[in-house]
């Protein structure tokens, strides 16, 4: 399978500033060329979506729950407590 | 033992939580335990990737936050200075081990394999938009699968959710080479899930079914 946008330059150019555009801290004028760009070619635009939920999943493990060893909370709280 | 026993219950909020802390109740130290030390430890497992070294990533963290309880200001949220000091005891803790961070082991220009090789879409899955146990190991692989001057500057930005110009002084980077390295993480880390997220429903049926 030949890699994406093989003969596409303007996709290699633009490709790289998904994540800045995901992140809104692309330049006006990239910004306005790049939605130009992703009005007329769907590989990109499937890039940008994969692209922003893999970022979504990325955050998602800042608050996700997750269980603490049970040796490694009580060896923390025999040091916290002094015990 | 004097004083009143108050029920953990109480500190049902960061705030009352705080006001504990700052009278040195113990039982607002074991809240502040159960509340935040399971993401204190994923996330220093995360950065030094080792669970021996994590732990006492954990014990230091705790340890400094309950020492510098009366200098917090309560600016940010508590659990957000915790993780903060989580992450730059990570952070110190990879720089003694090795002098340094480990950030040259990548090229900070776009690499031919960082171009998007997978274009196929990722249906819309209500059971795969939360982040159940699978997706998570499958992340947590990726992640870990990364770098360390990739992976540590994605955890920065996207999971402890410091901007370009913090992570930038953190790992002694300048912004622009923040920015290079946090697409290639994403980039990466879009291709490790790519082979999970896009995976018909079907199949999922087919192999329950079996
Ligand atoms: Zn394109």
């Amino acid at each position: 399978m030949p890699k994406l946008h093989a003969n596409l330059p303007p996709c290699y150019d633009l490709a790289r500033q998904l994540s800045a555009y995901l992140d809104g801290e692309l330049p006006a004028d990239l910004c306005h060329d790049l939605e130009a760009h992703l009005g007329g070619c769907p590989d990109c635009r499937v890039v940008l979506d994969t692209l922003g939920r893999t970022v979504q999943i990325v955050h998602a493990l800042s608050d996700t729950p997750v269980s603490l060893p049970a040796d490694v909370e009580a060896r923390l709280l025999s040091r916290l407590t002094g015990a | 033992m004097p004083g009143p026993t108050i029920t953990i219950s109480v500190y049902d909020d960061d705030t009352q939580l705080l006001v504990g802390l700052r009278r040195h109740d113990p039982d607002a130290c074991t809240c502040m335990v159960k509340r935040f030390a399971p993401l204190v430890f994923a996330r220093a497992l995360r950065l030094v990737g080792d669970a021996d070294e994590a732990e006492g990533v954990l014990q230091t963290t705790f340890i400094k936050a309950c020492n510098a309880i009366d200098s917090f200001d309560g600016a940010s949220g508590l659990g957000t200075w915790i993780y903060r000091i989580a992450t730059n005891e990570g952070l110190m803790l990879l720089r003694a081990r090795r002098q340094s961070l480990a950030l040259d082991d990548v090229a900070e220009t776009l690499q031919p394999g960082d171009l998007p090789d997978s274009r196929v879409a990722w249906p819309e899955d209500p059971l795969r938009s939360t982040l159940d146990s699978e997706l998570r190991g499958q992340i947590e692989a990726a992640i870990a699968g990364l770098p360390e001057g990739l992976r540590l500057v994605v955890m920065l930005r996207d999971v402890e959710g410091l901007n370009t110009e913090e992570t930038a002084a953190q790992l002694g980077l300048s912004p622009g080479a923040v920015k290079v390295r946090l697409h290639r993480a994403r980039m990466r880390l879009r291709e490790s899930l790519a082979g999970y997220m896009a995976r018909p429903e079907e199949i999922d049926d087919a192999e329950a079914a079996r």
